[in-house]
């Protein structure tokens, strides 16, 4: 019974990201234009965005390769997997024991990896660029959050993350010094992976500063629809970690009943909307940065996250 | 068993002089990397069945060859079991490699008769049970390779690599000589069994472990012992290079943990503070150093410096968690290195064996001149994609699962009670993270450029698929990359004899636990399942697609590139490896390779093109090498004096030091 239990949940985990997803970008952008005093698009533009843009036909480069073909569904299943294993509204999930946090980033960084191999497929200067640029960002960022995970890791005593968001929730934890110091790491590495103001701006076409739109300048029709789905499941994924680290109040324990796991999902709303609004906030107020002022902005993320590890090391109780 | 293996190390030798005939003949080529395929798969049976069953019966011998009051002893243990079956490995995939690249040798007499030699050395260093032997298989070893890597010598470059490699070669032999006579001076005898016994005081231990850290080290790689390997590596014929990277290293890695974890004993804290204080930087500088390569061959050597750096990481964990007597972290850290050793070994070679068919093809090794291969040579680009993504520590393949376990070593360092290592592992964890990403950006860069793209020369335009022999070594290959990542737990059950033997304990056993999850330490801590991701995202890839064909469109059609409108037909305009790499070059290299950026731009009026001069040192080379090759030639101009004297010059110096050399003896 139980395992049925955690089977549909870990389905309706699935479903309820990949349903959430375009949402949240909706969301953000229409809080970004009331901030500018703009109408913005509606809430569901993003959903009408993506079935039209999988109607479409596919306009393939001529000699675009077969890989440039199946790089979208990998990208897409990779983000999915990651994103369908990290917790939202509860913490038992049937098959979190089969990737802990440091496969899930690995997970991301292969779909990243195939994506900047996308950007070179065509043989344009501008999918160069995007990716050229796109490895830099993640040269910084990726042992940025991987030295985060640590120091969260150290504290909880797992990598996985159902453990230590059990963990997070209960009182063992106490105010520390390097949980502090993670937070704002892991929030610079989830803007600079999602390709947020002040690193990439997501607004932007045909702007030499660009880094994903670049990379994915030759995809159309379903492929392209597929990569926005990504992108915009990747945000949700990293806003779920943050949530599921640093404020795991209310979340559903394991073999919770359905009063606590909709407790759980209205939580996960309301924590959502929340990073929703800051994010649009902080990206409204803040400029967008030289590209060569990145890894400064990214250094600073990886010099905290190894200070907090550090202070993990030298003391317990920090 | 053992007198199994010591045949089929003797038929190896036998085909060296047999080789120096064949090579004249047209099928001599087949002949010699066939019998080397059957002699390698045969050793690695052996090695297997002995590592899985480790009671086997009458695995040490003695042979009436070598020194006459010592003779030679070999011996199977679990960690030459190990070793014996990865070299193996590697050498009957490389052999496999050889019988259709082999063809298109054309002075097949300089490689025929030393390739058979070089294999049979490497597995007598493994087998070796006492010093004596050890060293003159390693000697023997260092000089197959040395005239394999000059084999084309008409090339100027490969002379000079040739050059370097024998000094370092002659120094790393010199000091793991004094190792051994340090390690054998109590005793005297010089076979591992009687060395173990002994127990040396801990000034003696540290000299022996100091000299090999240097010696292993510098046939490693390991910085800043590593300027011969992307000298030497790449000039060797590509499947003695993937032999190189990918086995004689791990021969390296194996001589190091036989004297440091096996006959030194118990281990000082402090030691592995300096294996891991040299395999960290090692991982981060080599992979930083790959990715301002543009020659295939040498960004897959400096890659090598990355891995070897990875595995002694493992090792210096090991040796830590050893020595504070928490054995079952030790065995988690050796594991963990060791499963890195088998890894790289597939995965390196796999990618030189891919150089090796592009070389073939093209005719070119340097990536500016390469692209779209992926549509002229689509068998290899596959082998070659799974082989980069692999070497990239990304899931589901191989590559992951040893640095996963080696991160999880790394998370329970915080239980070490020295003040030393708390400090000293964060940042070494901080660096193999960096090299991890690093390692991601360098392949996508070879793969991208290389494969992917418009052809950027005639020669990369109008290459062919390669033979079926050498698409079927790379096959295997990518295949064992993928299983080994899906299954690892078969591995690490495998290595459990190997661990209780050099670090006194194993990893839980891993083959009983569901859906073949792997589980290092407990499941609440952590755990990872490769094949269940694997099956995840290609299930979730699946539905994704057949969803979006048969509900939403499956049209495509063909166009020019878009390329925001303003598309060029030149393949000139597409990103090179220099420009893709660039930006990490402002990141990282301007300290650490004092690297500038010099543009030369024309005067006003002229219609000169302007130019980009990128300057970039290696500074270790000029911190290190060029002020001893410096005073060397200093002391040699001086020296030579001496060959333009008279002869009663001559006499008195004679007699000056006779006289010098019997007051030494007076006193």
């Amino acid at each position: 019974m139980s395992m049925i239990n955690d089977l549909i949940s870990q389905g309706a985990q699935m479903l309820l990201v990949l349903m959430l997803a375009p949402l949240l970008t909706g969301f953000v952008r229409k809080i970004k234009a009331r901030l500018l005093r703009r109408q913005g698009p509606p809430l569901l533009q993003p959903y009408r965005d993506l079935i039209r843009l999988m109607r479409k036909d596919v306009v393939l480069a001529e000699n675009a390769s077969w890989l440039f073909r199946v790089i979208p569904y990998i990208i897409f299943a990779g983000t999915w997997v990651a994103a369908s294993l990290v917790p939202t509204f509860g913490s038992g999930l049937l098959f979190s024991w089969s990737a802990d946090l440091i496969a899930i980033i690995a997970l991301l960084g292969s779909a990243r990896f195939f994506l900047a191999l996308a950007g070179l497929d065509v043989g344009t200067a501008f999918g160069g660029i995007g990716s050229s640029r796109e490895v830099m960002i993640a040269s910084l960022a990726e042992p940025a959050i991987l030295i985060m995970v640590f120091s969260v890791a150290m504290i909880a005593g797992s990598t996985q993350l159902s453990t230590i968001a059990e963990f997070m929730g209960s009182s063992a934890v106490g105010l520390r010094v390097s949980l502090g110091l993670a937070l704002v790491a892991l929030t610079i590495v989830a803007i600079a992976e999602n390709g947020r103001i002040p690193v990439d701006n997501p607004a932007t076409h045909l702007e030499l500063t660009m880094v994903h739109e670049a990379m994915v300048l030759e995809y159309s029709g379903r492929h392209l629809a597929l990569i926005d789905l990504s992108s915009q499941l990747k945000l949700l994924l990293y806003i779920s970690m943050i949530a599921c680290i640093f404020m795991p109040w209310g979340a559903a324990a394991p073999e919770a009943g359905v009063r606590s796991l909709a407790f759980g999902a209205l939580t996960y709303i309301v924590k959502l909307s929340a990073c929703g609004v800051a994010l649009a906030v902080f990206e409204t107020a803040i400029a967008k940065m030289r590209v060569f002022r990145i890894p400064e902005f990214l250094g600073a993320a990886l010099m905290l996250a190894l200070l907090a590890t550090l202070l993990r090391f030298v003391s317990g109780s920090l | 068993m053992i007198a199994a293996a010591l045949t089929c190390v003797a038929v190896l030798l036998a085909l060296a002089p047999a080789g120096i005939v064949l090579a004249t003949h047209a099928r001599g080529s087949a002949v010699v990397y066939g019998a080397s395929l059957v002699a390698t798969l045969a050793l690695c049976v052996i090695a297997l069945s002995v590592l899985l069953d480790p009671a086997h019966p009458t695995l040490s011998t003695t042979l009436p060859v070598g020194l006459p009051w010592l003779g030679a002893h070999f011996r199977i243990d679990p960690l030459a079991a190990f070793f014996l079956s990865a070299i193996n490995f590697g050498g009957a995939a490389a052999s496999l490699f050889a019988l259709g690249y082999g063809r298109h040798e054309h002075s097949p007499g300089r490689v025929l008769p030393f390739y058979p030699a070089y294999l049979a050395a490497m597995n007598a260093v493994v087998l070796a049970d006492d010093a004596f032997s050890f060293l003159v298989a390693w000697e023997f070893m260092s000089l197959a390779s040395w005239a394999l890597v000059v084999a084309h010598h008409r090339e100027s470059e490969n002379v000079r690599a040739g050059y370097v490699y024998l000094l370092m070669a002659s120094f790393g032999t010199l000091t793991l000589l004094l190792a051994f006579g340090v390690l054998a001076g109590g005793s005297g005898s010089y076979d591992f069994a009687t060395i173990r016994a002994t127990h040396l005081t801990p000034m003696l231990s540290t000299a022996v472990l100091l000299l090999a850290l240097l010696g292993a080290g510098s046939k490693a790689g390991l910085v800043p012992l590593h300027a011969w390997l992307p000298l030497a590596h790449p000039a060797a014929p590509s499947h003695v290079s993937a032999l190189m990277s990918g086995v004689m290293t791990k021969v390296a890695i194996y001589g190091f943990v036989r004297v440091v974890f096996d006959l030194l004993g118990q281990p000082e804290w402090w030691w592995s503070m300096l294996v891991l204080a040299i395999g960290g930087p090692s991982a981060t500088l080599g992979v930083l150093y790959a990715l301002m390569q543009r020659d295939i061959k040498r960004v897959l050597a400096y890659s090598t410096i990355e891995n070897i750096g990875i595995v002694f990481v493992g090792l210096g964990l090991a040796l830590a968690f050893k020595a504070e007597g928490m054995a079952w972290v030790a065995a988690l850290a050796f594991t963990a290195a060791l499963l890195h050793v088998l890894n790289h070994a597939a995965f390196k070679s796999l990618l030189f064996f891919g150089a090796g068919c592009v070389l073939n093809a093209t005719g070119e090794r340097d990536m500016e001149r390469l692209g779209g291969l992926i549509h002229r040579m689509p068998q290899t680009a596959v082998a070659m994609l799974i082989g980069c993504v692999a070497i990239s520590a990304l899931p589901p393949f191989n590559g992951f699962v040893s640095e996963w376990l080696t991160f999880q070593a790394i998370l329970l360092s915080p239980q070490l009670p020295s003040w030393g290592l708390k400090l000293i592992i964060p940042a070494v964890g901080g660096l193999l993270a960096l090299a991890a990403a690093l390692a991601a950006a360098c392949f996508v860069k070879l793969y991208g450029i290389s494969f992917l793209g418009r052809a950027r020369g005639e020669a990369a335009g109008g290459a062919q698929e390669v033979d079926r022999f050498s698409l079927a070594a790379l096959f295997a290959l990518a295949a064992f990359c993928l299983v080994a990542g899906i299954f690892p737990g078969l591995f690490i059950d495998a290595l459990g004899p190997v661990a209780t033997a050099m670090v006194g304990n194993s990893m839980p056993h891993q083959a009983g636990l569901e859906w073949l999850t792997i589980v290092p330490i407990a499941e609440s801590r952590s755990s990872y399942n490769g094949l269940l991701l694997f099956a995840f995202v290609l299930l979730s890839g699946s539905i994704a697609s057949i969803a979006i064909h048969r509900l939403a469109s499956d049209r495509l059609r063909r166009a020019p590139a878009w390329d925001c409108g303003f598309p060029d037909s030149s393949p000139a305009i597409q990103y090179t490896a220099s420009s893709f790499s660039q930006p990490i070059r402002r990141v990282f290299g301007t300290t650490i390779f004092a690297a500038r950026e010099i543009g030369e731009m024309p005067p006003p009026g002229s219609a000169a093109p302007a130019r980009l001069v990128v300057d970039m040192h290696d500074l270790i080379w000029d911190a290190l090498y060029a002020p001893i090759a410096k005073a060397i030639g200093f002391a040699t101009e001086r020296i030579n004096v001496l060959q333009f004297l008279t002869i009663r010059r001559y006499l008195a110096l004679v007699f000056v030091a006779l006289i010098v050399l019997l007051l030494v003896l007076a006193i």
